[in-house]
């Protein structure tokens, strides 16, 4: 059981609970529980209780009052879609330029040269990609590859400059672009230690609305969703990042 | 068995009075509180007018009624919780109290041998005192996440008991980084910050980057639901924290408190906060939240308390802005008032005597006509004194500019120029001209003749 209640090993209530209706089902006999059993449900003195039952407790009869608590059905009559007609690949562009990260718009022809452009402005060149990404492109626009795994390591000479993700999905109200460690997202990791973040954005992983995003999400992925320039920790710590740098790369 | 809680950050607080006292007193204070809380207010109605119309009452209201339903059946949401947690390969503890909680991490930390652990400001964490407690133990506390950082601390915003998840909102990578770097990760979290359905996130992560920050959303929003296999913490350890949230359930009035997802905007409208700024409530949360939430943790419903927590319900002009700009529709000013008749009926609330003494004096002054007269003479005489020395009163008075600058009374009372120039017509003014402002230093009594455009 991996549960744990009390920080003291004792036996939880529930227990005890047991050890009761068993002397209460049998009657006094040779085969009752022993002495120190039927003392259980007085503690001995100074020792805590489990705090998951004293806990439940105490909620319970502190809503005792109210009687049993009726099913609520919860309106959910604000905005869920966005309006139609709306351009969502424009809004995600703009949104994500109000945080004064760069967006960069290519289709397969011109992705190549963009990239290029990119990396140019970012002045990085070694690159750490997650080992499902489609990683052609990226040696054509002058990246040096290097593999996720080496990027993990703290030796400096196998440090990438930055790294290259897709992403789960984009929210156009928001600015928001989401990772899961789905398909060429990676590790959390590597979208953490680079101080330079290339994402991947493809129009149709654009959705409107933070609602549409909860109900595309799988919760048992790990996910982060990123709103504006990174930014890095606190400057007291010495093993802190410089300055931290987005560039979306919106495909279609 | 109750273990005294700790508060020790406020050992020795003085009551809100008088440290709003200090704090009014501190000229520059209040100018950054008046400069932060109008730049916080624009941003907030900003990010609220962008959204569609009736979008953000709606979202308010499913928010206060998804809450409410937590609240109402917080027993069985716990228990579904940590059956998901559990589920996912997390571990669930149960923390009666801030001794309790600390414990627990203390515990976790030597297991793990760490003698070093990194915690990240939080909420609950500071309500129990931990990174005292830690230094108690003799163990060490950072605050920022480093490259495999052994065991991270730290609190979180949501957790979702259909799936187990853990919803954090920072606003900085550090958050990211202390739920990804660590071999172990502890999360400290209050009862009432679970939410029943992964869905009911899309309301929260609504409201709560708007309320809170203006933001459209969070910088960093971060989800983990148990430990993922090569990504991220191999332990997972979540503390639910009771710590007098029971408490405040058992008040059927005061426990929706509990809806506060602690996005602080009740904080930035608040006449009282906006003056004297957090440091003067003494609680976590400060500000009208923390004016009610705090004096319930503490026991007002139940016991006697300190004078530092009976004053806390006092914290305020009942405006109900708080109420207004609340993204779970939190009825503050109805709470206080609630609070103050407890208190009262503990026969604990400050001022009584000092209220009952004035309202008698002004149910005299009011009975006669010539009483009212005779006070408005002795404050216009009174006048040249208090120009002289704007800020203070005397005597019984002198309380009441403790918390505000005294204005100078009229050099006239309405009442006596009324009687002066029958009612304006003997100064050739309609009667419809009412006596000019006296904050207009052109305007002593009404102009006889109306200026001349040129």
């Amino acid at each position: 059981m991996t549960t744990s209640g009390a920080p003291h090993d004792l036996p939880d209530t529930h227990a005890s609970h047991t050890a009761l209706e068993h002397i209460d089902l049998t009657g006094p006999g040779p085969h009752t529980a022993t002495p120190g059993r039927a003392e259980l449900p007085h503690r001995p003195p100074g020792l805590p209780t489990d705090a998951k039952a004293a806990i439940m407790d105490r909620l319970r009869d502190a809503l005792a009052d109210g009687g049993p608590p009726e099913p609520v059905a919860v309106d959910r009559g604000y905005r869920r879609l966005h309006g139609q007609g709306t351009d969502l690949i424009a809004m995600f562009a703009e949104r994500v330029t109000d945080f004064r990260t760069l967006v960069a718009r290519a289709d397969a022809f011109t992705m190549v040269r963009t990239t290029a452009a990119l990396l140019r402005r970012a002045g990085v060149r070694r690159l750490a990609a997650p080992p499902d990404h489609r990683l052609t492109w990226l040696t054509a626009a002058g990246a040096e590859l290097v593999g996720e795994e080496r990027q993990l390591t703290d030796r400096p000479r196998d440090r990438a400059d930055g790294a290259v993700t897709g992403c789960a999905l984009a929210i156009a109200e928001t600015g928001t672009i989401v990772l899961d460690g789905g398909r060429y997202q990676g590790r959390r990791m590597l979208s953490l230690l680079p101080g330079y973040h290339l994402c991947v954005v493809r129009a149709e992983q654009i959705v409107g609305t933070v609602p549409e995003a909860v109900a595309r999400l799988d919760p048992r992925r790990p996910q982060t969703w990123i709103s504006g320039r990174p930014t890095a920790p606190a400057p007291t710590e010495e093993s802190a990042p410089g300055p931290r740098t987005l560039h979306v790369l919106l495909l279609g | 068995m109750t273990a005294v809680r700790r508060e020790p950050a406020f050992l020795g607080m003085p009551p809100f009075p008088e440290a709003a006292h200090h704090a009014l007193a501190d000229r520059r204070l209040r100018a950054e509180l008046r400069d932060t809380s109008r730049t916080s207010r624009s941003r907030r109605a900003e990010a609220v007018d962008e959204l569609p119309p009736f979008v953000w009452e709606k979202l308010r209201r499913a928010g206060a009624v998804i809450k409410d339903d937590v609240i109402a059946r917080l027993p069985d949401h716990l228990e579904e919780l940590e059956g998901s947690v559990v589920a996912a390969g997390g571990t669930v503890h149960w923390a009666r109290d801030a001794d309790e909680a600390n414990a627990l991490v203390i515990r976790i930390a030597r297991e793990h041998a760490a003698a070093e652990v990194v915690g990240v400001p939080a909420a609950t964490t500071r309500e129990t005192g931990l990174d005292d407690a830690l230094a108690d133990a003799g163990i060490r506390v950072r605050a920022t996440a480093a490259a495999n950082a052994g065991l991270t601390v730290r609190g979180a915003d949501f957790a979702i008991a259909e799936t187990g998840t853990v919803c954090a909102v920072d606003a900085d990578e550090n958050g990211l980084r202390s739920v990804t770097l660590p071999d172990v990760l502890v999360t400290v979290l209050g009862l009432e910050q679970v939410l029943p359905a992964w869905r009911d996130l899309e309301v929260f992560l609504h409201l709560l980057p708007r309320a809170s920050t203006g933001e459209r959303m969070s910088p960093y929003v971060s989800l983990w639901t148990g430990v993922t296999d090569d990504d991220g913490p191999r332990g997972f350890h979540l503390i639910l924290l009771d710590n007098g949230r029971s408490d405040v359930l058992a008040d059927r009035m005061g426990r929706q408190a509990l809806r506060c997802i602690r996005c602080s905007a009740c904080l930035d409208v608040c006449p009282v906060y906006t003056r004297v700024g957090g440091q003067a409530y003494g609680s976590v949360p400060p500000g009208p939240i923390g004016a009610i939430l705090a004096p319930q943790l503490r026991g007002v419903n139940r016991h006697d308390v300190d004078a530092q927590t009976a004053s806390l319900p006092y914290a305020s002009t009942l405006c109900g802005a708080c109420f207004e700009a609340c993204p779970v529709r939190i009825d503050i000013p109805a709470v206080l008032a609630h609070q103050r008749a407890q208190l009262t009926d503990l026969g604990r609330g400050p001022a009584r005597h000092r209220e009952k003494a004035a309202m008698s004096a002004a149910r005299w002054g009011l009975a006669e006509p010539w009483r009212l007269g005779l006070a408005q003479h002795a404050a216009a005489l009174g006048r040249h004194v208090i120009a002289r020395m704007p800020h203070v009163l005397a005597g019984p008075l002198a309380r009441w500019t403790d918390g505000r600058d005294a204005p100078a009374p009229p050099p006239e009372s309405f009442r006596t120029w009324f009687k002066r120039t029958n009612g304006g017509l003997d100064e050739g003014g309609s009667r419809d001209e009412v006596p000019g402002d006296t904050d207009d230093e052109t305007a002593e009594g009404p102009s006889a003749t109306p200026r001349e455009e040129p």
